[in-house]
């Protein structure tokens, strides 16, 4: 009744090409921001923040990242943990070089950590584009094989080579203490989980608007004339090299910010098998669960996933039942598996379809046509 | 953004009239073209002049198709020469084609499904979209003003197809034809100086072939597009086009105005089977 777009029309085409074109939907995302930012962190307690918000949020950023690549660029990718395995060690790597002494100064310095997030992404770009060759000539399942090179290369690669870890024994890097303004400290074990919440959620605004803005400009109808039929595409002029590379760049690089995340802003400090294949199949399932080509369908999907097994385990405590807690995991189990098949026959096409769907029946509603 | 004057109401199309035909904008000469052991085009030459409307006739599997993508740089012929504007042209890779102003549609519509009616136009138009990744990232001043230039030039393109109304339709739910149509305005878009056509009215009944018909030459006219096209409907090539040139198993037979053609006595012998 109260989601119509009657009577507003669009006078120019800078109106008519928003992101959100109907205004309830722009009212209702910048609500959804100002929650977000304010209410959650006065409402949400620590256990919330660092056990359940900020996981969600490091998932959004890799889904982000391989709805990229996969959802909009039709390259299948199974490498998303060594991408984000890359993207922390790079950080790691970053964040402990001692700028002050290589540059000869009597003080240690360190990047800042936006330059060391950055870093970290631009280094998993290169990275990614070095995986993304073989997608020149193989495509689909082949493809997906071929990533799956990245992913065990990479972690082998970084369990092996003692460098990465600055000669660590056990392996683990850990996240060392930096602040991001003078007074406020966001990695390390003395960091407020608050003050990571926001600033990863400042990077999570800025990388989806980001990605959204990429798929209404030439970039964006480029991956997808090359997913949809890519000897079209390259008949109207898309160099296919160029527009599938820059997939991969740009799809690595949120995946490098986003195992930097998990690695500087969640755990704290992580081993290479933190990035394992499990990692990059759960970040495929959100992606497919939420919709492919979707922004909205990647947090959808993050959400669904690292979501669904809190609830799911605290459920029945809240509910008043008392179930064992072993019963309890398995049951997780069932109910998940059992899920993520009703939504799939229910919408091949992702959560985000049927939000779609759900606004196209609210347009209408009360009336049936 | 250098636009073509493109008439705002379409209907009231053809101001300029029919451009004369003039010079060769493309030669191709003694082209063989083999798969194997199949001969699928054998020492074919012939010019398409610019302005004109050239058919390209023959039953199936004459290499018509074949000859459409050896123009437009998806095959490579083991013999003879392409000749654009004159310089002949090395190997080239389809997108570079496109580059160089040479459009094509597709025997089997080849649009991109999952894209709107808009966006499958505008996607025509990349070519000349320059705005870097960090603009687009941000979409602030260039790539925004980029993106509305070229939004106006398609909003014109759609408007002389009469497509309005489904812009931001997703093409996989459009009926063949205005499917068809939206794939004429995506090659359109990129202003393309040879426009190649491959069975533009493949499948659709008289109404839409006659509107098919009409853009071609209203195409034709306005821009001036030089066209090649493949087609089956010989009350339809006899009509529209300038200039036939007619293959039969990956020879060419005849190479003429229509009337020329009709009265070939080859061309009568493959398609009546006399002798």
């Amino acid at each position: 009744m109260f989601y119509r777009e009657a009577g507003q029309f669009k006078a120019s085409y800078a109106a008519d090409q928003q992101i959100f074109p109907i205004r309830q939907d722009r009212i209702a995302y910048y609500t959804l921001l100002a929650v977000a930012f304010a209410a959650v962190p006065m409402v949400a307690n620590e256990y919330w923040m660092a056990t359940i918000l900020i996981p969600f949020l490091v998932m959004s950023i890799a889904s982000l990242g391989l709805n990229i690549l996969t959802g909009y660029a039709g390259q299948l990718s199974l490498g998303t943990g060594g991408f984000m395995a890359t993207g922390a060690f790079a950080a790691y790597k970053l964040s402990t070089w001692d700028i002050g002494a290589t540059f000869g100064l009597a003080e240690p310095m360190h990047l800042h950590m936006v330059f060391v997030f950055l870093g970290a992404g631009v280094i998993t770009a290169a990275v990614g584009v070095l995986f993304g060759m073989p997608s020149l000539r193989i495509k689909g399942f082949y493809l997906a094989v071929a990533t799956l090179a990245a992913q065990f290369f990479l972690l082998w690669l970084f369990n092996k080579v003692p460098w990465f870890t600055n000669y660590s024994t056990s392996g683990v890097i850990s996240a060392p203490p930096r602040e991001l303004f003078p007074g406020v400290v966001i990695t390390g074990p003395m960091a407020h989980p608050v003050t990571k919440y926001l600033f990863l959620l400042s990077l999570v605004v800025l990388l989806a608007l980001g990605a959204k803005n990429i798929m209404r400009c030439h970039l964006g109808r480029a991956w997808m004339a090359i997913r949809d039929m890519d000897i079209a595409a390259e008949i109207i002029g898309i160099r296919p090299m160029r527009t599938k590379l820059a997939a991969f760049a740009l799809s690595s690089f949120y995946c490098g910010i986003a195992g930097a995340a998990w690695a500087f802003l969640y755990t704290g400090s992580v081993e290479p098998l933190a990035f394992s294949i499990e990692v990059s199949f759960k970040v495929l399932f959100m992606i497919i669960i939420g919709g492919l080509g979707s922004i909205m369908g990647s947090f959808l999907g993050a959400a669904f996933i690292t979501l669904l097994p809190v609830l799911l385990t605290n459920g029945p405590r809240l509910l008043g039942l008392n179930i064992p807690v072993d019963i309890i995991s398995h049951l997780e189990f069932m109910i998940f598996g059992a899920l993520i098949i009703f939504f799939l026959i229910v919408e091949p096409h992702g959560l985000a379809r049927l939000w779609q769907i759900a606004k196209e029946k609210l347009r209408l509603w009360p009336f049936p046509y | 953004m250098s636009a073509p004057p493109l008439s705002s109401t379409a209907s009231a199309a053809a101001p300029s009239g029919k451009r004369p035909i003039g010079d060769v904008i493309l030669s191709v000469q003694n082209i063989s073209l083999r798969f194997g052991g199949v001969r699928a085009l054998t020492n074919i030459s012939f010019d398409v002049r610019q302005h004109e409307v050239l058919a390209i006739i023959g039953p199936n599997g004459a290499g018509k198709s074949s000859m459409l993508n050896v123009i437009n740089g998806f095959y490579h012929p083991q013999e003879g020469k392409v000749f654009h504007k004159g310089k002949e042209r090395l190997k080239m890779k389809p997108h570079d084609a496109a580059r160089a102003g040479i459009a094509r549609t597709f025997q089997n519509i080849a649009l991109f499904k999952g894209m709107s009616a808009l966006d499958n136009i505008m996607t025509g138009r990349n070519t000349m979209m320059k705005s870097s990744l960090l603009d687009q990232m941000l979409y602030w001043g260039r790539a925004q003003k980029e993106e509305i230039a070229h939004r106006e030039f398609c909003e014109r393109i759609i408007d002389f197809l009469e497509i309005e109304a489904i812009r931001k339709t997703p093409v996989g739910r459009l009926p063949y034809g205005l499917q068809k149509r939206v794939e004429l305005g995506r090659a359109l878009a990129a202003q393309p100086e040879i426009l190649l056509l491959d069975e533009p009215m493949a499948g659709m009944n008289v109404e839409e072939k006659e509107d098919m018909c009409r853009f071609i030459l209203d195409v034709n006219d306005e821009f001036g597009t030089t066209m090649v096209l493949i087609e089956h409907d010989m009350g339809v090539v006899m009509d529209i086009s300038d200039r036939v040139v007619v293959l039969d198993y990956g020879r060419k037979l005849a190479d003429g105005t229509p009337h020329e053609v009709r009265s070939n006595p080859d061309v009568i012998a493959a398609y009546l089977g006399g002798h």
